[in-house]
């Protein structure tokens, strides 16, 4: 090869990917970063809505991870294609709704398309071996490797040591003299380059990169898979699972209740396409409610959203019910007691 | 080419939340040249980091961000500070 090797590498938005891109540049390859949207990822959405978040709106971490390393980087839009991942993973989920092994295989097979089409050499990521007791572990490495098409040409540097030379480290292409030996789950290592890179303030997501690790919003997507009776979603879904108080008070409606001004703000725009309630006489949440109810289940929500709004303590309030796209109409309910919202219509 | 003074390419990104904005500011950028100029028009507040940042990453210059309204608006250059002659 007479021009420079050049990579391709996974950046999350946390410390490990940054690091791997940097100790890959630092041997003097061209590396580029890659960043996907699955619709599931932890920033950005819900802190762009909600009041009390919008300082952490200030960056986005992959961005921000790669003006540190110096890097260009590519934001690709897979959340389609990703369906197909979170609703029928191969390997299973970890610990909740997370389909990990079967989404690196596919993300890393993503980057593999992206180097091919660029005429680029290796892809990067920043597993470490035992950093994760699910989806990196040894075992699962040469899965990745495999189901992304990438085999030989997956690198991951903060490991390379303990695994078997790759091409780029056979070619000459890197250093695997310079490349580590990271292992295990302790992430003192990571600081610890980290601080000889100076990076600081870096972001460190405490269970993973996105969403379905979460387990209240994996009980909300299995919930919604469940009363639907198929696993299908799209975007609308997971933003609206990411918001508000959600309560099934029976399997065919539930009710979407704004905890603030910002997702009551947001909300709204849901109105078309969903019925909407809210209490008319005083200042409180807008809820939608999905589903197909009846009359009665209409009233039901107006009730529990009352109990969310200053009139919660109020005899009787007046209810503004709007169907999806429809005109609205009011009835007056009674505000529900909280003693009477039983703890397993929260979902 | 030097476009500096035309009219920019007008990308209207409203109502979508970020990264979207500056996933679809990435695939205009990539159909436009060097020195020609880009207007982002977007609702979510996080594309006056964003794109700046994004900007920053490609080696494209932030010509300025402001609101209008409800819209904030960020006006970009591709290529670096200079008007673009390659
Ligand atoms: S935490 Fe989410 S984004 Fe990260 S590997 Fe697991 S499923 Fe994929």
């Amino acid at each position: 090869m007479s021009e420079r090797p050049k990579a391709v590498a996974l950046i999350s938005g946390g410390l490990d990917s940054m690091l791997a891109a940097q100790v890959v540049k630092d041997q003097g390859v061209h590396v580029e970063g890659i960043n996907f949207f699955t619709g599931f990822c932890v920033e950005g959405h819900t802190h762009a809505i909600r009041q009390k978040d919008k300082d952490k709106a200030k960056r986005n971490n992959a961005l921000w991870a790669a003006e540190q390393v110096g890097i260009k980087l590519h934001i690709e839009d897979i959340s389609q294609e990703y369906v197909r991942v979170v609703t029928n993973p191969k390997h299973g989920y970890g610990q909740n709704l997370n389909p990990c092994l079967d989404c690196k295989g596919f993300m890393v097979g993503k980057a593999r398309e992206w180097m091919e089409a660029r005429g680029f050499d290796f892809v990067i990521t920043g597993e470490v071996i035992g950093q994760r007791p699910k989806s990196q572990r040894r075992e699962t490495f040469p899965v990745v490797a495999e189901e992304s098409g990438a085999g030989d040409r997956l690198l991951r540097p903060l490991c390379a040591k303990r695994l078997e030379p790759t091409l780029p480290e056979r070619m000459g292409w890197v250093d695997r003299g310079q490349l580590l030996d990271f292992s295990g789950r302790s992430r003192k290592p990571q600081m610890a380059l980290a601080e000889h890179y100076g990076f600081e303030d870096y972001s460190q997501p405490a269970g993973g990169c996105c969403f379905l690790t979460d387990e209240t919003f994996s009980r909300k997507l299995a919930d919604l898979w469940e009363t639907r009776g198929t696993r299908e979603y799209d975007l609308d879904d997971i933003m609206l699972l990411k918001l508000g108080r959600h309560l099934r008070p029976a399997p065919n409606f539930k009710l979407i209740v704004a905890r603030e001004e910002g997702e009551n703000h947001f909300m709204n725009g849901y109105r078309k396409r969903f019925h909407s309630v809210r209490d008319l006489d005083n200042p409180g949440p807008l809820a939608l409610v999905q589903g197909e109810p009846g009359e009665q289940d209409l009233e039901t929500a107006a009730a529990i959203t009352a109990r969310y709004g200053k009139g919660k303590t109020a005899e009787r309030v007046r209810a503004e019910i709007t169907p999806p796209g429809g005109e609205p109409y009011v009835t007056e309910v009674a505000p529900m007691p909280p003693a009477q919202i039983p703890e397993e219509w929260h979902v | 080419m030097s476009e500096t003074g035309s009219e920019p390419q007008i990308l209207d990104a409203r109502g979508l939340l970020c990264p979207m904005p500056v996933i679809r500011t990435g695939a205009q950028v990539d159909q436009m040249a060097h020195g020609e100029t880009l207007e982002v028009r977007a609702s979510d507040p996080g594309v006056l980091y964003d794109i700046p940042a994004w900007c920053r990453v490609h080696g494209h210059t932030v010509i300025e961000s402001r609101e209008e309204g409800d819209d904030l608006v960020v006006l970009l250059r591709i290529g670096g500070d200079d008007t673009g002659d390659d």
